[in-house]
């Protein structure tokens, strides 16, 4: 099992919590999130973490890894598949461009990229910050096969990920809404980056349960 | 009578040449570029193994992470650009996805200081040393002539951790004889008893210069090798601290964090500093001119370094 290259940055409490539950490090050790001296920054580091294998952090910084890491493949010729995880807000980064013109001009058909199409981002929506859309076309017109879907359809990203690839890299869309199922939080931008109470739990645990 | 001239090379001739002995004795090694096949002497790379050559285009964000997700895939990159375009713009890729990653990545600085003389101020690199001598788990390393660059270069493929190469083009003469770079230590090329030159780089040979004028003048100079500048070597600056009377650094570099400033730092905390003097730029942007002229108007000849260390030898 290879974890995925995740650019997202503010995922780190999602990837540990998978990490741990797939037997990396000790479910124990997720109680020391954030904590003084723990490894499990904020931010995820390779060197701190097994299972991490590229730091997150700054925005725009996965993709063009995860280009390497697909130039890497072909030359070794392995049938290894990257995958790499991409919030829609950070493709405002350039690097993310010249990255995708990378993969698209090499034709890198064993690179997916998976864009968390949630239409926030911390100040305000993607639509009224910078705009991206439309961006399937964006992807396309830089040479690479694009997919949109419903980001919480786990059947839909199965079919995506397991379809045969063309011979480009894949770009999917997965159309996501923030904070889904927890009626306070869905669709509002300060949920980007704001940390529930213990009463906000326990309300948001209530709605998903129900 | 005056000398006969000394002969003087590009050490990205001998770099490019080290790539490729070292590219066919291990397949692991890789070239990422930025359309500088040429301005990088990679011509001869590309020949020969050209599905080991990844030119991404100009794109140096992208440049170096791609070269991050060679290394972390097992390959060893040489990432090689203009000095000022790799360190300026990809310089959160260096931090993020090569130093704080750990990524094996060789970051190859060519053509730096003001090899590029009259395209001016945006195509120099004297920031370079400053910014990366910022990051931690960077080396930093300036070879001093083609000996020293070859060597370094075999050093750097097989060194596993990140690694900033700066590669001159501005032409030096040879200084090393055949001795080998040892990553961290300072190679003592002339001794003396007065004066202490820190040199690195292209001033190296410029000191040795120094040395053979100010011993003319009844001043013995000890010229220091300084091709690693991160991390120091911090016991051969305090030998010379004991052992002669005062520290004169010499680079192609503002004087704000490189060389100079980490010498500085290391004479003003011990017990005992002594008197020194800091050659390069200081936080100013360079006039027209050749490589060889903006030299001589920042005080980076021979005769400067000289008068630097004779002036301190009788302070």
């Amino acid at each position: 099992m290879c974890p995925p290259v995740s650019s997202k940055k503010r995922t780190a409490g999602a990837l540990y919590t998978t990490l741990a539950a797939i037997g990396f490090f000790p479910k124990a050790e997720l109680d020391t999130f954030a904590g003084p001296l723990s490894p499990l920054n904020g931010h995820p580091n390779r060197i701190k973490v097994p299972g991490v294998e590229t730091n997150t952090g700054p925005l725009g910084h996965g993709l063009p890894i995860a280009v390497g890491m697909a130039v890497a493949g072909r030359l070794a010729a392995s049938s290894r598949h990257v995958y790499v995880v991409l919030g829609d807000g950070e493709l405002q980064e350039g690097s993310n461009w010249e990255a995708a013109m990378t993969a698209g001009h090499r034709r890198l058909a064993n690179l997916t990229e998976i864009v968390d199409r949630n239409r926030l981002q911390q100040g305000a929506r993607t639509e009224d910050t910078s705009a991206l859309d439309p961006l399937d076309d964006k992807f396309r017109a830089f040479g690479w096969d694009a997919l949109e879907l419903d980001g919480h359809d786990h059947l839909a990203m199965l079919d995506a990920f397991t379809a045969p690839r063309g011979e480009r890299p894949t770009c999917i869309i997965a159309n996501t809404i923030k904070g889904r199922g927890v009626s306070f939080m869905e669709d509002r931008v300060e949920w980007h980056h704001k940390v529930p109470s213990a009463l906000q739990i326990e309300a948001a645990a209530a709605e998903l349960a129900r | 009578m005056s000398a006969p001239a000394q002969e003087i090379f590009d050490c990205r001739v001998a770099f490019a040449d080290e790539l490729i002995t070292l590219a066919r004795e291990d397949e692991r090694i890789v070239a990422v570029c930025n359309d500088s096949v040429g301005s990088s002497n990679l011509v001869d790379f590309a020949k020969e193994f050209p599905d080991r050559l990844i030119n991404v285009g100009i794109a140096e964000q992208d440049m170096v992470g791609v070269a991050a997700g060679l290394a972390l895939s097992g390959y060893v990159p040489f990432v090689c650009a203009a000095a000022p375009f790799l360190t300026g713009r990809a310089l959160e890729q260096i931090k993020a996805d090569v130093a704080y990653s750990q990524s094996p990545v060789v970051l190859c600085g060519m053509s730096p200081g003001m090899a590029y003389g009259e395209l001016g101020p945006t195509h120099h690199s004297i920031e370079d040393l400053s910014w990366l001598r910022a990051i931690a788990g960077l080396g930093i390393v300036v070879p001093a002539d083609p000996n020293e660059t070859r060597s370094a270069v075999r050093w750097a493929a097989a060194a596993g951790t990140p690694v900033f190469l700066r590669v001159s083009r501005f032409k030096v003469p040879p200084v090393t004889g055949d001795t080998a770079f040892t990553f961290g230590a300072a190679t003592t090329l002339h001794d003396g008893s007065d004066v202490t030159v820190v040199a690195t780089g292209t001033m190296v040979s410029r000191a040795l210069q120094a040395a053979e004028q100010a011993a003319e003048q009844g001043v013995s100079l000890r010229v220091l090798n300084m091709s690693t500048i991160a991390p120091l070597d911090e016991e051969t600056i305090r030998t010379a601290m004991r052992e002669t009377r005062a520290i004169v650094t010499a680079e192609e570099a503002t004087t704000t964090g490189g060389l100079g400033a980490a010498v500085a730092s290391l004479v003003v905390t011990s017990h005992q500093p002594v008197p020194m003097r800091m050659l390069g730029i200081d936080r100013e942007f360079a006039p027209t001119g050749s490589t060889a002229f903006l030299l001589e108007h920042f005080g980076l000849t021979a005769a400067d370094i000289r008068a630097a260390a004779v002036e301190l030898a009788h302070v």
